[in-house]
C-alpha cells in the first residue's frame, strides 16, 4: 500500500507513546481553548458571592474562587488567553528571528552587527528583560506578547542563521543563481524551506516557553491585567487562598504544566525526527 | 560555417584575482578561448588549473568580495546580435543572461537540486522566472522539458523529489532546468564525473543531441580527455591558469604540440606502453600543478620531460602553429 508522507511523518512521530500522548493532551487543551464558550458550564467571570471558594463538587468540578466563579470555566477561558498569548508570541518571534537569521546568514556584512545584537539580548535572563519590557510598555496582553516576543526572537535566528549559512553553501543554491534566480527568491524559497524544520522544532519550545512566561509575568503582577482570566492571573489571584482552598491555584497550575510539558515533548518528538543525528530509538 | 561568423562566446586574455588572507593569488591569468554556436569547445585541465573558476567569472559568479576580474574581456553575442563584454556588466545586470542566454550544469547531480522542492516545481519555477508563463503553462512546460531530457514517465516524475531519482535521472533533470529557457550557451562542468561509465555516454549523448537541435554553444568542462574525444570540436588545454594549447579535436589528438597535452593524452590507458613483463603500464606526469607558479619561466617547465634552462627563464607566449591551433612552449619547434 503506498503511504503518503505525511501518514508516514505521523506514524514515525507517534511512534514514541509519550509524543502520542503530549499530542492528545495538546490536542484537548486547544479543543477546550477554541470551543470555549460552547464547552464551559458557567460564564467565566459570573460571581455568586454566596458561593465563594467551594471545594470541587458535581456542580463546580474543579471548585469556585475567592468571588464564587468557576475553576473550571475559568481554567478553560484562561486556556484561551493563555494558549493565544503564546502563539502569538511564536508567531512574531518565528517571523522576526527568521527575517534577522536570513539576513543575518546570507550577507556576511550583516552577519557581525545581527548577531552580536542577538548575543547581547541573550545575555539577559529571560524573564527580567520580559519584566522590564512590560514595565516601560504597560500592563497588557498585547505588550505582553510584544515583550515575550523580543525575548525569543534571538532564540530563533541563531537558529535560521546558522542553518542558513549550512544550506547557503549547498550546490543547489549556487545551481539556482546561475539559472538567473534573484537573490530574494533564493532566501525566501531555496533557503526558508530548507531550514523549516529546525526553526518548526524551535517554534514548539518558545511555545511552551512563553505559555509559562506569560504565567510567570502574570504571577508576579506585571503581565496580564488580573480582569482577564489568564492561567497565570488565576494563580495570581489564588495565591492569598492556597493554604485554605488550593484548587484555586492547583487547577490552572496543572494546566500550565500539562500543556507546557505536552509541548516540549512534542518539540522533542520532532526534534529526533528531523535531525536524524540526534535520533536515537528509531 | 559557424565559424565565418561572430564567436557566440569570445574570452580574450582573462585573468582572476582571489584576495585571501595570505595576499592575492591569481587562479585564471591569460585565459583565451572561444566557443561558436552549435558547437562544443572543451576546457580540459587538471584540478586546480582554474577552469571552474573561468566558468564563474563567465556567470558572473565568482565569489564576492574577494574574486574579480582583473584584465581581459568575455565578449559574447546575445541573442539580438549584440555583443556584450560580460566582465564589465555589474552583477545585477547579470541574471538578465543567466538561465535564459547562458545556463549552467554541475558535476553534483546529487546535490545541485533542492531537495524540499518537486523536480516541477523546480523546473516551473525556471520557466515561470524567464518565460513569464503562468502556473499550469509553467508545469506543462516542465514536463515537456523532462521529456525532452529522455525521462520516461515524465508526468508522474514531476511530482516526486529529488532523492526519489538515480544520479542519471537528477542530471537529466538538471540538463532540463538549464534547457528550460533555450540557452545560447550551456557551460557543462563536469556533467559526467560523477556518473557511471553508461550513464556517462547517455548524458553526452543528450547534450549532444541538445546542442545539434538548439544551434547551442556548449562549453565543456572536464578533466577526462576520452570524453573530450567524443564530444569536442575544438579543445583548450590549462594549466596552471594558462591556456597551454588550443586546436581542433582532431588536430589536437593527433598532432599534440605542447609537451603538457603531449603527456595527458599519453596518460589514457590505451596509450599505455608495455613494461618489461609484458603487462601494459599506464603512464603518469610527474609532480603536482602545485609549486612554483610564481616562478618567471613556463609553468610546466618543472614536471617537463623536454625542459631546458631556457624554460625556466622566460615566459613562453601562445604562438600559432596553425590559423586555429596555438601552444604556449618555446620549443615546440624543436619538439
Amino acid at each position: 500500500m503506498q503511504r503518503s508522507p505525511t501518514r508516514l511523518f505521523l506514524e514515525r512521530l507517534f511512534r514514541r507513546r509519550l509524543v502520542l500522548i503530549a499530542a492528545l493532551i495538546l490536542l484537548v487543551v486547544v479543543v477546550l481553548a477554541v470551543f470555549a464558550p460552547l464547552i464551559a458550564p458557567y460564564s467565566p467571570t459570573g460571581m455568586r458571592v454566596t458561593q465563594r471558594l467551594r471545594p470541587p463538587s458535581f456542580t463546580n468540578w474543579f471548585g469556585t474562587d475567592e468571588f464564587g466563579r468557576d475553576v473550571l470555566s475559568r481554567v478553560i477561558y484562561g486556556g484561551r488567553a493563555s494558549l493565544g498569548i503564546g502563539l502569538a508570541v511564536v508567531v512574531a518571534s518565528m517571523v522576526a528571528g527568521t527575517a534577522l537569521g536570513l539576513f543575518a546568514g546570507y550577507f556576511r556584512v550583516l552577519d557581525a552587527p545581527v548577531m552580536r545584537l542577538v548575543d547581547a539580548m541573550m545575555s539577559l535572563p529571560d524573564i527580567l528583560l520580559a519584566i522590564f519590557l512590560v514595565a516601560v510598555l504597560g500592563g497588557s496582553a498585547g505588550n505582553v506578547v510584544l515583550a515575550l516576543a523580543v525575548v525569543y526572537t534571538p532564540r530563533v535566528t541563531r537558529v535560521v542563521r546558522s542553518s542558513t549559512l549550512v544550506v547557503r553553501e549547498l550546490p543547489f543554491v549556487e545551481a539556482a543563481r546561475t539559472l538567473g534566480v534573484s537573490t530574494w527568491r533564493i532566501m525566501t524559497v531555496h533557503i526558508l524551506l530548507n531550514v523549516a524544520s529546525p526553526v518548526l522544532v524551535q517554534a514548539t519550545f518558545i511555545f511552551a516557553y512563553a505559555v509559562l512566561a506569560e504565567a510567570g509575568l502574570s504571577f508576579l503582577g506585571v503581565g496580564v491585567p488580573p480582569e482577564i482570566p489568564t492561567w497565570g492571573t488565576m494563580i495570581a489571584a489564588g495565591q492569598n487562598y492556597a493554604d485554605r482552598s488550593m484548587w484555586v491555584v492547583l487547577f490552572p497550575g496543572l494546566a500550565i504544566v500539562l500543556a507546557a510539558l505536552s509541548l516540549q515533548v512534542l518539540g522533542d518528538g520532532l526534534r529526533d525526527m528531523l535531525d536524524p543525528k540526534l535520533r536515537k530509538s528509531l | 560555417m559557424a565559424l565565418a561568423q561572430a564567436p557566440l562566446l569570445e574570452i580574450d586574455q582573462l585573468e582572476v584575482e582571489f584576495r585571501t588572507e595570505t595576499g592575492p593569488i591569481v587562479p585564471v591569468r591569460g585565459v583565451s578561448l572561444r566557443v561558436d554556436a552549435g558547437r562544443t569547445t572543451a576546457l580540459v585541465g587538471e584540478s586546480g588549473s582554474g577552469k571552474s573558476v573561468t566558468s564563474l567569472a563567465i556567470m558572473g559568479l565568482l565569489p564576492r568580495p574577494f574574486g574579480r576580474v582583473l584584465a581581459g574581456s568575455i565578449r559574447f553575442s546575445r541573442r539580438n546580435g549584440e555583443v556584450v563584454d560580460l566582465a564589465t556588466v555589474p552583477p545585477r545586470g547579470m541574471r538578465a543572461f543567466r538561465g535564459s542566454e547562458i545556463a549552467m550544469i554541475f558535476q553534483e547531480p546529487m546535490t545541485s537540486l533542492n531537495p524540499v522542492l518537486t523536480i516541477g516545481e523546480q523546473i516551473a519555477e525556471q520557466v515561470r522566472l524567464h518565460l513569464r508563463l503562468g502556473r499550469e503553462a509553467a508545469k506543462s512546460r516542465a514536463v515537456d522539458m523532462l521529456g525532452l531530457v529522455e525521462i520516461p514517465d515524465a508526468r508522474r516524475r514531476a511530482d516526486e523529489y529529488p532523492h526519489q531519482m538515480s544520479g542519471g535521472m537528477r542530471q537529466r533533470v538538471m540538463i532540463a532546468l538549464a534547457m528550460s529557457c533555450s540557452p545560447r550557451l550551456l557551460i557543462a562542468d563536469e556533467p559526467t564525473t560523477a556518473l557511471d561509465v553508461t550513464i556517462q555516454a547517455e548524458i553526452l549523448a543528450l547534450i549532444d543531441r541538445l546542442r545539434r537541435e538548439n544551434d547551442m554553444g556548449v562549453l565543456f568542462i572536464t578533466h577526462n580527455l576520452g570524453v573530450v574525444a567524443e564530444i569536442a570540436d575544438v579543445v583548450t588545454v590549462m594549466y596552471a591558469g594558462e591556456v597551454v594549447e588550443t586546436a581542433g579535436v582532431r588536430d589536437l589528438f593527433h598532432h599534440p604540440r605542447h609537451p603538457y597535452t603531449r603527456a595527458l593524452i599519453s596518460c589514457l590507458p590505451e596509450h599505455a606502453l608495455r613494461g618489461e613483463d609484458g603487462r601494459r603500464v599506464v603512464q603518469a606526469i610527474p609532480g603536482s600543478v602545485a609549486g612554483s607558479l610564481d616562478a618567471p619561466g613556463c609553468k610546466f617547465a618543472p614536471r617537463c620531460v623536454h625542459a631546458v634552462d631556457a624554460c625556466q627563464a622566460a615566459h613562453p607566449q601562445l604562438d600559432a602553429v596553425e590559423p586555429t591551433h596555438f601552444v604556449r612552449c618555446d620549443r615546440w619547434r624543436a619538439l
